[in-house]
């Protein structure tokens, strides 16, 4: 399909595309994605979005889309952007709604062929104990002083209560905790959507699967990662909940109202910002950073019911560890080399990877030597990966990696489409067993409205923003 | 018609369409909730009163339906219908909403959050029409 991109978009390499700065751009955009990634990338308004991003202020370098873009709202998902600490700016819209949405990988010590038989009894269990679907909650009932301690402490807090180890807190990004939290900034609307919502999965995209390693890409980080052929595994992706949604809903409508002249004269009200040194961009860094907290120990806390699960079914030999956590969907401040200056920069990640390279003091010491855990889902039913990070990435992507496989069709399109008697049946065949809250979530989550995410891998594989260690393939899945 | 899906990729686009604001808002709320769920089926158990006030119609009518996803989230609130809606001329609503708890119902995906994305509310031949994307 021709677009009025055609002209812009420049190849500067394999999977490299760029479209040049000019008129009101302070930076070019970058993309990198395959050919056959970028045709589906340049038929919504992602690119227009990321040229939108690339004129704001203080934005440096570039504005970067990954092999996963589609349109979002302002910024596209899939999309990083870093900006000055000082002249540029914090926002929301680069953040998104569901904060801190992420993925988290639990290690077990159980093979393909010891859960082959129990995969039903399995994925039942975990539909009985983690609570999903839309309207649900969980039976943790946290006063004042316990959600306070949630948003400012995070995986502390989880540590404090005994639903988390101290090795969890060690592999899981910011060690489950951003110091940059401030509970006082998130308003009490937002507390009392999230407030019965922690240990609870939630709906849409968000699911529970237990998979196993297929392959092995990479035998010295994956024996690192302690990962091997035929192991089962369980990913989470989920993340902040009600309460994280609300708190972006609540810093867009503060920054339309304090900065209403620089609302007004933006493309899109959502790509809305604060000022970098304002008042208001210190307090929603608060906010999202105490979201982001609430994410991480929504995720262990869940990790905490899925324990439980296991050993009702297999016994109490079993053990999940985390292999790590990371997020998504977040906005940090990180050092980077600007002009041969280490400089500290707010780095917004909208569905996209924190992806730190070898020797990275955020690392857990673990697999500092060989690079950060990437964990990227694939859609319900198709193969999820398990990415390393490299120093590539730090250069290139202000060390970001894709998020995921990336809809290419609408809910409502795959609800026409698909039929949930098929699309069960026929992960049936590839003996994926699923659970879902309804049946018109599973065709809506059918994996044919998701671009194939191997494609998306093989692109930041080729590009060198994240290598390959293992391809994990779903035996389970539960969906909200 | 009270409203109708758009294409969009990845949220749940609708116009809505109303003889005047007041049933453009209403249908706009029905058109959010069907994205869950049939409001048609669901019962009038519990009613909620609803009063804001904003700066805009735009901003109003995101304000009027976060505050539902604000009863979904909190009290599992699913919307049947929507019962003396009145727009004022100065940016204010005033609503009693009736529906039941979410619970009770067949339901799928999601509600996240109203946005500003493509948002518009504009006076048409027949009445008023608004365009809004929810992030889902």
């Amino acid at each position: 399909m021709v677009t009025k991109w055609d002209k812009k978009l420049k190849k500067v390499k394999e999977d490299v595309y760029q479209i040049d700065k000019e008129g009101n751009m302070n930076v070019p955009v970058k993309i990198f994605a395959s050919d056959k990634l970028m045709k589906k990338i340049k038929t919504d308004e992602s690119l227009q979005q990321g040229v939108n991003v690339a004129c704001m202020p203080g934005i440096y370098k570039q504005s970067i889309m990954l092999s996963d873009a589609h349109q979002g709202y302002g910024f596209s998902i899939g999309g990083v952007a870093a900006f000055d600490t000082e002249k540029g700016c914090i926002s929301p819209g680069g953040v998104g709604f569901d904060i801190n949405c992420g993925v988290r990988l639990l290690v077990t010590n159980l093979m393909k062929e010891d859960i082959e038989k129990k995969i039903k009894e399995i994925i039942n269990t975990l539909f009985e104990n983690v609570p999903s679907g839309v309207g649900s909650e969980s039976n943790i009932r946290l006063s004042d002083e316990d959600l306070d301690e949630v948003l400012n402490f995070g995986l502390k807090w989880a540590l404090e209560n005994k639903y988390a180890t101290k090795e969890d807190l060690e592999r899981c990004e910011e060690n489950g905790y951003m110091k940059t939290a401030n509970a006082s900034k998130v308003s009490p609307r937002a507390r009392k959507r999230g407030r019965r919502q922690l240990g609870t999965l939630g709906a849409g995209n968000h699911f529970l699967e237990v998979q196993y390693v297929d392959e092995i890409f990479n035998e010295e980080v994956a024996k690192i990662f302690d990962l091997k052929k035929d192991q089962v595994v369980v990913m989470v992706h989920t993340g902040s909940r009600g309460l994280g949604h609300q708190i972006c809903g609540d810093y867009l409508r503060k920054i339309e109202n304090e900065f209403s002249e620089v609302v007004d004269e933006l493309p899109e009200k959502d790509l809305a910002y604060a000022p970098a040194d304002s008042q208001l961009a210190k307090d929603y860094l608060g906010a999202m950073s105490s979201a982001a907290n609430f994410g991480w120990c929504n995720r262990q806390v869940i990790t905490h019911f899925i324990r439980k699960s296991f050993e009702k079914v297999f016994g109490p030999e079993v053990k999940l560890d985390l292999l790590y956590d990371v997020a998504h969907n977040i906005a940090k401040v990180e050092e980077y080399k600007i002009a041969g200056k280490d400089t500290k920069l707010y780095v917004h990640r909208k569905g996209a990877t924190r992806a730190f390279g070898p020797g990275h003091k955020e690392i857990p010491k673990v697999y500092r030597a060989v690079g950060q855990p990437i964990l990227v889902p694939g859609s319900m039913g198709t193969s999820s990966w398990v990415l390393v990070g490299t120093d590539k990435a730090m250069n290139e992507t202000f060390s970001s990696a894709p998020h995921g496989a990336g809809r290419m069709m609408s809910r409502h399109e795959a609800n026409r489409k698909f039929n949930s008697d098929k699309v069960i049946r026929e992960l049936e065949e590839n003996k994926v067993y699923i659970r879902a809250a309804s049946r018109r979530g599973i065709t809506e989550e059918s994996p044919g409205a998701y671009k194939d995410v191997d494609e998306i891998v093989e692109s930041a594989d080729k590009v060198g923003i994240g290598k390959k260690v293992a391809r994990l393939i779903p035996m389970g899945v539960m969906k909200g | 018609m009270k409203f109708k899906y758009l294409k969009h990729t990845a949220d749940a686009k609708f116009r809505s369409f109303g003889k005047d604001i007041d049933e453009v808002f209403c249908n706009s709320a029905l058109a959010m909730f069907n994205i869950l769920g049939e409001t048609d089926k669901v019962k009038p158990i519990k009613e909620r009163k609803i009063s804001i006030k904003s700066r805009n119609y735009e901003s109003l009518l995101y304000d009027f339906l976060e505050e539902l996803i604000f009863l979904l989230d909190t009290e599992h609130f699913f919307l049947s219908k929507v019962k003396n809606l009145k727009v004022s001329k100065d940016f204010t609503i005033c609503a009693v909403v009736v529906g039941d708890d979410i619970n009770n119902y067949e339901v799928s995906g999601d509600i996240k959050a109203v946005t500003y994305s493509d948002m518009e509310i504009k006076k048409v031949k027949k009445g008023y029409e608004a365009v809004v994307v929810v992030d889902i």
